[in-house]
């Protein structure tokens, strides 16, 4: 489980912003990024999320499973775009330039090959921002964050119960699992597919059940102590907002602006360079 | 002068915890399926059963939530695919009104809603709202987003389906029916 990425503490200037202005930053990003097909914007993108990363002080090693992750995802999609639809640079572009014909349907186009380059970017420039969010943004801040640009304290109360108890889930589906194998049933591969789909589904009835039962804990807690008595409520972790942060906000509204500007510059969100 | 909030505080625990199971499963628990080498999510039949017993708002946030967790900790969200998450959450919790589980009913009738239910809610997000996004956001080819919402939607659709409906009946063998208690003679 050493694969899933979490919080690290760290003291970087990306840590020293406060959770709000991380998640506007991440969001902001992502939109911009999902807009734009213009290969200048995402190559800046890139460079700059890049740059913030090395800035940030974090090691290749510690997000180097990530990124292959994803880059095994991201070699897929390709694949998969290219196999369903060699052509779609054509349709996108409006020119064609073949370099050589491979077989039945299958050649090799600049335009197609310049439309997967750019769906790989669009995918590329979200990733360092997404990592820097992730591995720099304290958890407990994170409700506080969500309440404070705009969605309402439940749901980001929600979000905290749901943070707090992912480890529980965890536990209670280890222990589940351990006391059915002390009972005899088989979770190894050495069983048959269908013997093992039953037995998986010794440890998902109690966990769920339990679960369910743990809901009606929590919110009898919860109600006990008055929660969401006022409309209003206060956080332990909230920090409040420096001139850094209307910095990294506004940065991110600029990036976004750009994108926006260069869609009406190009007369869509394509940049061509094929005309 | 209080507005009445429409999440209760059993709603926010739930998407809590909901969405803490539907991270678990989806992420580390890898149950194996009869086509080698992939896996069944069987993170979409607890969504269908919380949207059942917590109703839609519930639904949507569990799905969403979840969803972005699971991406959140392999490095990057896919925000098309948490969207259609979302709403199959969304469109199951619908049943909610209609099924009744919370006073333990779960008969032919209550199975049949539910797998109507589950059955339009996969429709909807694999083979309309998550090609339409991506088609939106990163215009991908048509053919191979149907491709990937029909195996998509199928896989999880039989999932919810087996997984969804058996655990239902579990939940509402632990209600107490309406009207199971009689006054003696």
């Amino acid at each position: 489980m050493s694969a899933v990425l979490s919080y690290v503490e760290k003291d970087s200037f990306i840590h020293r912003l406060t959770g709000t202005a991380k998640l506007l930053f991440f969001v902001i990003w992502s939109i911009a990024a999902m807009i734009t097909y213009d290969t200048r914007v995402l190559a800046g993108m890139f460079f700059t999320g890049v740059v913030f990363f090395i800035l940030s002080g974090f090691k290749w090693k510690e997000v180097r499973f990530a990124v292959f992750f994803m880059a095994v995802l991201m070699g897929i999609n390709l694949i998969g775009i290219f196999l369903f639809s060699p052509e779609q640079g054509v349709k996108i572009y409006g020119t064609r330039h073949e370099l050589c014909h491979l077989f039945w349907r299958y050649s090799i186009v600049t335009e197609q090959l310049f439309y997967m380059f750019n769906f790989m970017m669009k995918y590329l420039v979200v990733i360092p921002v997404a990592l820097l969010f992730i591995m720099a943004t304290n958890p407990s801040e994170f409700a506080a964050s969500l309440n404070k640009i705009g969605v309402s304290y439940r749901v980001g109360y929600a979000v905290a119960i749901a943070l707090r108890y992912i480890p529980d889930v965890q536990r209670d589906y280890h222990e589940i699992s351990q006391a059915q194998q002390a009972r005899g049933v088989d979770l190894s591969r050495k069983d048959k597919t269908l013997e093992r789909l039953k037995n998986s589904a010794a440890i998902l009835f109690p966990l769920v059940l339990s679960s369910l039962q743990r809901i009606e804990f929590i919110s009898n807690a919860m109600e006990l102590r008055g929660f969401g008595k006022q409309k209003k409520r206060t956080w332990i972790m909230e920090k409040p907002f420096m001139k850094r942060d209307y910095a990294a906000v506004v940065f991110a509204f600029v990036t976004l602006a750009v994108s926006v500007l260069c869609m009406f510059n190009n007369g869509g969100r394509y940049f061509n360079p094929f005309l | 002068m209080e507005k009445k909030s429409s999440l209760s505080i059993k709603s926010i625990v739930a998407i809590g915890i909901g969405a803490a199971l539907f991270f678990v499963l989806g992420r580390f628990v890898a149950i194996p399926s009869p086509v080698p080498n992939t896996t069944i999510n069987i993170q979409y039949a607890i969504l269908g059963v919380f949207g059942v017993i917590y109703g839609p708002i519930v639904g949507i946030l569990v799905g969403f939530i979840g969803h972005t967790l699971i991406d959140l900790s392999w490095g990057s969200p896919w925000w098309s695919w948490i969207i259609a998450s979302a709403v199959f959450g969304l469109i199951v919790g619908f049943a909610r009104k209609k099924m009744d589980i919370e006073s333990g009913e779960f008969g032919k009738k209550q199975v049949i809603l539910f797998n109507v239910f589950q059955l339009v809610g996969h429709a909807v997000a694999w083979l309309a709202v998550a090609p339409v996004l991506d088609i939106l956001i990163y215009n991908e080819p048509t053919e191979k987003l149907l491709a990937q919402g029909l195996w998509a939607g199928a896989s999880n659709f039989i999932t919810t389906a087996i997984v969804g409906t058996a655990l239902l009946f579990a939940y509402a063998k632990t209600r107490i029916k309406a009207g199971s208690l009689k006054q003696e003679n």
